[in-house]
């Protein structure tokens, strides 16, 4: 991402073309929070696979308002070095441009950022966060670190965009950033009742692959678009997030056939996800070679660092540490080795006779980041824990399911909807049939 | 009269319906299930992580006959449905006393 305020301009017309990507871009990365409720919904339990899409849908509905009122302006704001002011509250004079594009795309293009970013953790809360406790957690972390942490990496302000740490489209923003708060919610809200002992196997792998290729598609928006213009930059961006989650998908394939002695979906699901996360901070600092060597690192490391949570007895229930903490800070590590001039936007790393000098930058950023984001989530998580009386469904709703109990539905007939369907007929009568019959 | 009742695995149960419409069964349920047997269950690794299923999906089939058939029915099913390997199931029959066609309210073999 670009700085923002140095590129304010008073120009009259925007660019049509820039215009037009990045209107484009941003409807594909509002595709990727679907995607994500899909690939997550797929590893959850038959029984709680609704509560999976539901949080991820509602988080659409909440920061698609929140964002507007109150988001942009505290991390796109001018402000100070920590955090944006209000000096876009509400959104009342959205014209004028941002670079080349009207504000007002500028603002939407974003704002499916802030979305997906709390989306994504609730891969590490599966299976037994409450519903309310869920919607404040998401309302105040969007606010408290989601909107602080954009401000000090992509506004001109910013104190981490004034030192030089590079993060093109978000690895450190959006990756980092969820995978530590994941870790957070994760620790607090405690294990599922069983894990690890008890299997809690994915119920849909077609819907992890499908939840997966929408991620990728809706990707080349949320990278490519983030040169804000239709470019050489985001063409870049384009091609070397592509050839990154593909070396990615192999690299984690690779290390399961080694490892395990099969290749599975699931591994190539996770490994594209991993090269997707990874290559995002460095997608148009790296030439193609090294976005290649970039995904195979990723792919792998990723893969062994699933095993984690079970050494270290977290609950990461579908590894948003281990893909996305895990990959966004390496992708926004390896810009320091892999850091190449010759792209046109980015500074020489280690490999390329930059010097520590890009590295100490990347390595400031990434660690800034992740405490913050750890140590903020963990007040947020206790305060609303202490404000809802507890964070997690008691141990029946657990046992039986979140989507009869949270939201009176149930996604199957008979697995995972514990079977409370079959008694229904003599109450299924629409409301509307029964008053015009009486 | 005797139900007969056989647990197999659920890609045999095309050849077995096939060979008992061929012996001439006029009718039959089939359900899925799921258990396990001397086989146990299987390994499944997802991310790493190793998981036993213990329950295996199988399919259930349910055959009403007259005592005559019994035997034959069973034997019709252990053949088709026979794999040599593994998991492949078991037949076993159990007395009936009584069996009513819904539609005519006939009793006994006749309802068969």
């Amino acid at each position: 991402m670009v700085g923002t305020a140095a590129f304010l301009s008073f120009a009259a017309k925007p660019d049509t073309g820039d215009t037009a990507w990045v209107l484009a871009a941003s409807a594909l990365v509002l595709l990727m929070t679907p995607g994500l409720a899909f690939f997550y919904g797929g590893m959850v339990r038959g029984k709680n696979v609704l509560n999976m899409l539901m949080m991820n849908f509602i988080t659409m509905g909440l920061i698609g308002v929140v964002w507007v009122i109150a988001g942009y302006t505290l991390a796109f704001g001018d402000g100070g070095p920590i955090i944006g002011d209000f000096g876009h509250f509400k959104l009342d004079h959205t014209e004028g441009l941002t670079g080349t594009i009207p504000t007002a795309a500028f603002i939407m293009f974003q704002a499916m950022f802030a979305i997906i970013t709390p989306a994504l953790f609730t891969g590490a809360i599966a299976d037994r966060i409450k519903f309310g406790p869920f919607i404040a957690i998401v309302v105040i972390w969007s606010l408290a670190v989601y909107s602080p942490i954009a401000h000090w990496v992509w506004q001109a302000n910013g104190w981490l965009f004034k030192l030089g740490a590079e993060d093109f489209a978000g690895g450190t923003v959006v990756h980092a950033n969820a995978g530590a708060a994941g870790l957070a919610l994760a620790i607090v809200l405690g294990k599922r009742k069983g894990w690890p002992k008890e299997p809690m196997r994915p119920h849909n792998l077609p819907f992890v692959l499908l939840g997966a290729g929408l991620l990728w598609f809706g990707w080349f928006g949320f990278n490519a678009g983030s040169a804000l213009g239709a470019n050489g930059t985001a063409a870049t961006a384009f091609l070397t997030t592509s050839t990154a989650t593909s070396a990615a998908m192999l690299g984690w394939v690779l290390v399961e056939k080694i490892r395990d002695g099969h290749p599975t979906t699931l591994g190539a699901a996770s490994g594209a996800v991993a090269g997707l996360v990874a290559i995002t901070p460095a997608c148009a600092f790296v030439s193609p070679l090294g976005s290649i060597v970039l995904g195979l690192i990723a792919g792998s490391v990723c893969a062994l660092a699933t095993s984690l949570k079970f050494r270290f007895g977290y609950d990461d229930a579908l590894d948003v540490v281990g893909v996305h903490l895990v990959g966004g800070v390496l992708g926004a590590l390896l810009i320091g080795f892999l850091g190449n001039s010759k792209t046109g936007v980015g500074v020489d790393g280690l490999l390329y006779g930059g010097g520590f000098s890009l590295l100490g930058k990347q390595a400031a950023a990434v660690g800034s980041t992740v405490a913050y984001s750890f140590v903020a989530t963990l007040v947020i998580a206790y305060v609303v824990k202490a404000a809802f009386k507890g964070l997690r469904v008691s141990e029946e709703t657990e046992i039986e399911g979140l989507d009869i109990n949270l939201h009176a539905e149930t996604a199957y007939e008979s697995f995972g909807g514990s079977g409370l369907r079959s008694s229904a007929s003599s109450s299924t009568t629409p409301k509307a049939d029964a008053e015009v019959s009486a | 009269m005797k139900i007969v009742v056989g647990i197999v695995k659920p890609h045999k149960l095309d050849e077995v319906k096939a060979a008992l419409e061929a012996f001439g069964v006029q009718g039959l349920t089939v359900s899925e299930a799921s258990g396990y047997g001397r086989q146990r269950g299987h390994t499944e690794v997802y991310r790493g992580a190793e998981y036993t299923v213990d329950l295996v999906p199988k399919v259930r089939i349910e055959v009403l006959v007259d005592d005559a058939d019994a035997a034959d029915v069973v034997e019709v099913i252990v053949k088709s449905a026979q794999t040599g390997r593994i998991g492949d199931g078991k037949v076993w029959t159990v007395p009936v006393d009584d069996v009513v066609r819904v539609r005519t309210g006939e009793h006994g073999v006749d309802a068969l």
